[in-house]
């Protein structure tokens, strides 16, 4: 069993050594699909059984002897596993490549980082378009709802299955975030430290709202098909790109947009119709046309309704502080940003109050930018100088330095 | 090495090894990292300004951004061993809530003031008239962020009023070695420049210490406020 997952381990880093990005030419990348067996089922919160289960996943660096250098980087909901790598459609630089390199606050040099696609996501780890073996057909529909608390089952999974007993570290921002403290719920054990970014421990009725919004606009889309696009060969590019214009001022702040295109229009004077005639209303479209090149419509109905559904003091007895109870020896931090109106700084408080109401050791800042819930893809001095000192503190006290 | 400032010296020897340790106001870190280091504390800060928080964070310690006005009721009941407010108690907006507060979170506190009743600022008073600008109060009137300042004897009259003991106190000044005083002596409240106090309850607190609190969804306990038992009718000045 274990030869066979080292066989598969060589073989994956090998095939993806050809991809890499300009940035992180020289660093060791490794990753592709884990397929675990049928018999190695991903047990849901809903009491469904996913199987066979694969996981996308990349890698960057190398797992040290003792194997204590492991980072996991989740995700939030429209990201992949890929990091800092060119993506494989869109040829885009790795979403958080800024942050991914020798020197910077995630170093290859220094730490083994592993980032997976989501359970329910479309890059190569089991959802909703993945082939239903029983029936031979794209899921759809019938693929089970998922939680939070799937997502990291099935990264705690592939992370057993690589041989690594704790990670040092999971980090995440948005819905990353979430899934690190669900990580810090279930699997206290197995960590040493922890990353929040721009999460909260539960979504707020707006924050329901909004992904309610995206997923009519999805299911309104003639070409949805009750989810069974994909057999009819078609794509319900319409409604994904509402469901992405809607969500995508929900990352924004009015101040950040306002500043970026005010009043500004596409072309001199107005249309007197219904084109494009201002920057952010181009601005936005682009965003929804290039959103459905790369993403899938039912995955983003699945990963919305996780993220509905997330409530870690719901399932821990409605207190929060029972959800850390057992992971006082994790080091936290914290991060809300001061625009951010998706999970305003009083969520991230919240959590912070809750890990210090379970004795947990907990560093929280607020860091003031205009640039809202996006910000922590964006490029932000304090951010970063933020991140970069509690991690290399962390990595002393792991003896990593 | 930069000499240890005396306060912090003076911090440093009132602590027990291995204690939990909560630093309010606890700015770069200096402090904690002084008492992780010679105490092996375990300890937390809180501290408001951000810059402050990230050099903190690069020291490797816990600290929570936040506001020691505002932000001390979130924390569980008796989670540490000490709290320290730094010459900052005058600077909040209430001053007698804040050290009931302390003295729920921690079994003691450890307290340093500027000595409004020292016979510089009295005799800035007496001579010029004016509001007193010295050592320990160097900001004139309208830019001080001291906005509630205390002789020696009002904080001992305070410390009574909440059924506090004084287990310790010392004088400080600056380039000058501490020195033990019994702030209720006096003479004391002429020449302490500065006073840093060992504070603990006389009373154990009614509720239950350690225990996760089940009543609201953050596990803060209820705290018995200092105002509710008022034992004298408030004294007019």
């Amino acid at each position: 069993m274990l030869q066979a997952i080292d066989t598969a381990w060589g073989r994956r880093s090998n095939a993806a050594m050809t991809a890499q990005g300009p940035i992180t030419a020289g660093i060791e990348i490794g990753g592709g699909t884990w397929r675990f067996p049928t018999s190695q089922p991903l047990r849901l919160d809903s009491g469904a059984k996913l199987a066979p289960l694969e996981i996308g996943y990349k890698t960057y660096g190398r797992l040290n002897a003792d194997k204590s250098n492991a980072v996991l980087v989740c995700h939030a909901l429209t990201g992949d596993q890929h990091l800092a790598s060119t993506h494989p459609v869109t040829g885009k630089p790795g979403w958080w490549d800024r942050f991914v390199g020798p020197g910077l606050f995630l170093d290859p040099e220094r730490y083994f980082i592993i980032c997976t696609n989501v359970v329910g996501g479309c890059m190569g780890s089991t959802g909703p378009a993945s082939i239903d073996p029983a029936t031979k057909a794209p899921y759809g529909l019938t693929f089970p709802v998922i939680t939070i608390g799937d997502m990291v089952r099935a990264q705690a999974m592939l992370i057993e299955a690589m041989g690594i007993e704790t990670l040092f570290a999971a980090i995440g921002g948005s819905m990353g975030g979430m899934q690190v403290l669900q990580w810090a719920a279930d699997y206290p054990e197995k960590l040493f430290s922890a990353v929040v970014i721009a999460a909260a421990a539960r979504h707020s009725a707006q924050n329901i709202a909004f992904h309610e919004v995206g997923r009519q606009a999805i299911m309104a889309d003639p070409n949805w098909h009750q989810g069974a696009y994909l057999a009819a060969g078609v794509r319900p590019e319409k409604g994904l790109a509402v469901a992405r214009m809607a969500a995508h001022i929900t990352y924004l702040s009015e101040a950040a947009l306002q500043r970026k295109f005010g009043r500004e229009l596409q072309r001199d004077g107005l249309s007197w119709g219904f084109d494009a005639d201002f920057q952010v209303e181009s601005y936005l479209r682009h965003q929804g046309a290039s959103f459905v090149d790369r993403f899938d419509a039912n995955s983003y109905l699945y990963i919305t309704r996780a993220l509905d559904y997330f409530d870690l003091a719901a399932t821990h007895g409605g207190v929060l502080a029972e959800a850390f109870i057992k992971a006082r020896h994790v080091k936290f931090c914290v991060l809300s940003f001061s625009s951010d109106w998706l999970y305003p700084t009083p969520e991230s408080r919240d959590v912070v109050r809750a890990l210090n109401g379970a004795g947990c050791r907990a560093s929280f800042a607020e860091i003031q930018t205009d640039k809202g819930h996006d910000a922590f893809f964006l490029d932000e001095p304090l951010l970063d100088q933020t991140l970069r000192g509690f991690l290399a503190a962390q990595s002393m006290a792991r003896g990593l330095a | 090495m930069s000499a240890i400032r005396e306060d912090f010296a003076e911090i440093l020897k009132l602590v027990r090894p291995n204690a939990r340790v909560l630093d309010i106001g606890c700015e770069d870190g200096e402090l904690l990292e002084l008492l992780t280091r010679e105490k092996t504390v375990d300890g937390q800060g809180l501290e408001i300004s951000p810059e402050g928080v990230a050099a903190c964070l690069a020291r490797g310690l816990a600290v929570v951004q936040g506001d020691g006005d505002r932000d001390l009721d979130h924390f569980p009941t008796r989670a540490f061993d000490y709290a320290i407010l730094s010459k900052t108690l005058q600077q909040m907006r209430e001053p007698k809530h804040v050290l009931s507060e302390l003295l729920r979170i921690a079994d003691q506190a450890v307290v340093s003031l500027p000595n409004f009743g020292h016979w510089k600022v009295r005799w800035a008073l007496l001579s010029r008239g004016r509001m007193p600008e010295t050592g320990a109060l160097p900001d004139p009137w309208w830019s001080t962020p001291n906005i509630h300042l205390c002789t020696l004897r009002d904080f001992v009259a305070l410390c009574d009023q909440l059924e506090l003991r004084i287990d310790a106190c010392a004088a400080l000044a600056e380039g000058k070695p501490a020195r033990p005083i019994d702030p209720r002596q006096p003479l004391e409240n002429w020449r302490a420049e500065t006073a840093l106090f060992l504070l603990s309850r006389k009373t154990e607190p009614q509720t239950a210490p350690a225990a996760m609190p089940q009543q609201n969804l953050f596990g803060e306990v209820e705290l018995p406020k200092a105002e509710a038992p008022v034992k004298k009718a408030r004294r007019k000045r």
